[in-house]
């Protein structure tokens, strides 16, 4: 057996450094959203050889297109504006290609309204609420305790904290953008934290019964150390899938896989070394 | 009775594999992938086809709003319902395969989301879809006008001849010229009313107007009572045929405004669909090299089970069918990674039994029985987000995206497909596998 507690502060330290980091970087740089959110419109044109960018982007001026984000990735054009009808979209796809003789393929045109972006955002916030609620009403009938629900809850919104940080670094530095998608990998990330805690929290039950007034604190140790390799031999297949997902898998989904495997990460972290000595510490001051 | 059993499993197998055979596979016989055959008087037709998404297969996802400010309270629906089966009608047109139309209510707001896959022309489909396609004839008004004015703008006074009057329009073309037409035929009103507005017109111009646009503005040479009529002018075949199908599906029964867009184009899709597939396929050889590596015999049970795994979970994709979207085979590949669990979490009970230094058999009954607690706990969490990200009822307070719907069904079919195999298949191979030994 390995006493795993014995650690806590350093967990606790390591916790509280990452959280920090993204705590940070929301308060200063905050997110970059996508249309789904903001509404606006998005184009991905492919031309058919390379074209200077500053002379697309005297097009882009002639026509008044009000530019949000304007990328140039080898012949693809990548395009943000605020919200643009469709006339104007095939406007400017004729402009481009009279004035710069070439010929565009619109591999991508995305148009969302901006009273569709703020639905989008209060039925995200409704859906991870419902989920943090069903999942502790969940927890609290199969552990028949309030305690293990509520370190689990914890600890998954720990993780919460850890995704949405860590991807508020992504979208300031790499230009990530909070879309639909990253919701369904914050989501998952939530279900998943959960997932990996029961598992630990079921050992825990289990010795508490055998052992009856066993220590919670033994207990707990005991059951780390039973579940660290299963937790990390678990954690190990799904990494493998999501990196080469994102090593070799397309670039619309990229992001929305490393929001995963971040989830992945954190989601085994937290279940022995944030859930754990949550669920000992609330024990262990109940019986004082 | 157990070669019975075996005949049954491998013909369960083999219909198994001939579903997930990807259809365009060229061998020397051809496979058929539809299933077609009577049984005790019953038709059973099936199409086992994949079943590829917009952002796969390119194509557009348009979401109309539509201004509900001059519809009565109690014809909503029907002005809904007719306004979705117009757009259907227009949609036929362009010869989508498997349109999707749906009216969404958010709020007090009522939405029609149309999904068109694989379709390339998306401008000119928006164009029609959005088309109100109001028919009317127009006369001149009594009384004098400024002759100087264009003949349209002077063609004012509504005749109460519309659309609605209309049986059916065709392309025709004309008999000296061989330019191409529109061909009107009345209904009984309308062949009357048509009769008298060409009686009291004679010499005089009547204009035919599609949403307050002039088509035609004929001058009537006769009176003509048998209820049909042409719309001529400089259009092309291409025009006419547009024209009449608009016309024949009629008016939209409410306005509609575009809000939303989405198109796609085939070649990304494509592209990605290829690297996902790729990107899985490595993914999953890593999850059973490091399996059979770390448990050894156990191991490669797991993996057994862990290709059963993707052969039942592919065959209910076929099945279903299930729209597969990118997300969608993302939430797939994520699965087949949390499958292994059930059995890494089995397995590690074992060997703990084992350590306890109990017999090996008593060892695999006691590791099956104690890890179903946590793995049952464990998933229906997993299943309780899928289902709210599904929002299989539709709820307007839950977000009703397609591409996050996909990802969750698959991800909900994933994690019931791998209790059965990790559980039920594991302990049937385990005993197969030692027991023989």
């Amino acid at each position: 057996m390995i006493n795993f507690l014995k650690y806590r502060w350093l967990y606790f330290l390591i916790s509280l450094v990452v959280i920090g980091a993204g705590l940070f970087s929301i308060a200063k740089w905050g997110f970059r959203y996508s249309i789904d959110f903001t509404g606006g419109s998005n184009f991905e044109f492919q031309m058919n050889k390379v074209v200077e960018k500053s002379k697309i982007q005297k097009v882009l001026d002639l026509n008044k297109i009000s530019v949000v984000n304007f990328k140039l990735q080898e012949k693809n054009i990548l395009l943000r504006t605020k919200v643009s009808d469709q006339n104007k979209e095939s406007l400017l796809k004729k402009d481009l290609e009279t004035k710069l003789k070439i010929k565009i393929t619109v591999l991508r045109s995305e148009t969302v309204g901006p009273i569709l972006g703020k639905e989008a955002i209060n039925k995200t916030l409704i859906a991870s609420i419902l989920a943090i609620i069903g999942i502790l009403i969940y927890m609290s009938f199969a552990f028949k305790g309030f305690n293990f629900a509520f370190s689990a809850v914890l600890a998954m919104l720990h993780d919460l904290l850890v995704v949405v940080g860590t991807y508020s670094l992504l979208c300031h530095f790499f230009g990530a953008e909070v879309d639909t998608m990253f919701v369904t990998a914050v989501l998952t990330t939530m279900s998943f934290s959960v997932h990996d805690t029961i598992v630990i929290f079921d050992k825990i039950r289990e010795y508490n019964q055998e052992q009856g007034s066993l220590e919670i604190e033994s207990a707990s140790n005991q059951a780390l150390t039973e579940t660290m390799v299963r937790s990390l031999n678990n954690s190990m297949t799904i990494v493998f899938m999501l990196l080469a997902l994102i090593m070799m898998g397309g670039s619309t989904i990229r992001f929305f896989i490393l929001t995963l495997l971040i989830g992945t990460i954190t989601g085994t972290y937290s279940s022995p070394f944030v859930a754990t000595p949550i669920l000992v510490w609330l024990k262990n001051r109940k019986q004082k | 009775m157990k070669i019975f059993k075996s005949i049954i499993i491998a013909l369960v197998f083999l219909g198994l594999i001939w579903v997930d055979l990807p259809e365009n596979i060229k061998t020397k016989y051809k496979i058929p992938s539809q299933m077609n055959f009577s049984i005790f008087g019953l038709n059973v037709k099936k199409d086992f086809t994949t079943k590829l998404g917009l952002d796969l297969k390119g194509g557009s996802s348009l979401i109309f709003e539509a201004d509900i400010s001059k519809v009565k309270k109690e014809d909503l629906n029907d002005a809904l319902n007719s306004a979705r089966d117009v757009i259907e009608r227009r949609i036929n047109f362009f010869g989508v395969t498997e349109p999707q139309i749906q009216t969404v209510k958010t709020g007090d707001k009522y939405r029609l989301s149309v999904d068109l896959p694989g379709i390339n022309n998306y401008e000119e489909a928006i164009k029609l879809i959005g088309q109100t396609a109001q028919l009317t004839f127009r006369e001149l008004p009594d009384g004098k006008i400024a002759t100087n004015t264009p003949i349209f703008l002077q063609l004012t006074k509504d005749t109460g001849l519309s659309g609605i009057h209309i049986l059916k329009s065709t392309v025709e073309f004309d008999n000296q010229t061989g330019k191409p037409e529109v061909g009107l035929k009345f209904n009984k009103k309308g062949t009357d009313l048509f009769a008298a507005i060409t009686k009291r017109n004679i010499g005089k111009s009547v204009g035919i107007f599609l949403d307050n646009i002039p088509l035609t503005t004929p001058t009537v040479s006769n009176e003509i009572p048998d209820g049909s009529a042409r719309i001529t002018g400089n259009f092309t075949s291409d025009e006419v045929k547009k024209l009449t199908i608009a016309i024949n599906s009629g008016a939209l029964p409410l306005p509609i405004k575009l809000v939303e867009q989405k198109n796609i184009g085939p070649s990304l899709g494509e592209t990605e669909v290829r690297k996902s597939v790729y990107a899985g396929t490595i993914g999953l050889i890593m999850v059973l090299i490091f399996m059979i590596i770390y448990y050894g015999r156990l191991g490669f049970i797991a993996s057994l089970a862990l290709l059963i795994y993707g052969l039942i979970s592919l065959f209910i994709f076929k099945a279903i069918p299930l729209v597969l979207t990118l997300p969608g085979i993302a939430g797939f590949i994520l699965s087949i990674g949390m499958a292994v669990d059930s059995n890494i979490l089995i397995f590690e009970r074992i060997k703990e039994e084992l350590r306890a230094g109990k017999n090996f058999d008593i060892a695999v009954r006691l590791g099956f029985g104690r890890a179903i607690d946590a793995i049952k706990d464990a998933n229906i969490t997993t299943l309780t987000v899928a289902f709210i990200l599904f929002n299989p009822l539709n709820w307007e307070f839950l977000p009703q995206f397609g591409m996050v719907r996909g990802f969750a069904l698959t991800l909900a079919i994933g994690v019931g497909t791998s209790l059965f195999t990790g559980v039920v298949i594991t302990k049937r191979l385990i005993n197969l596998f030692y027991k023989t030994r």
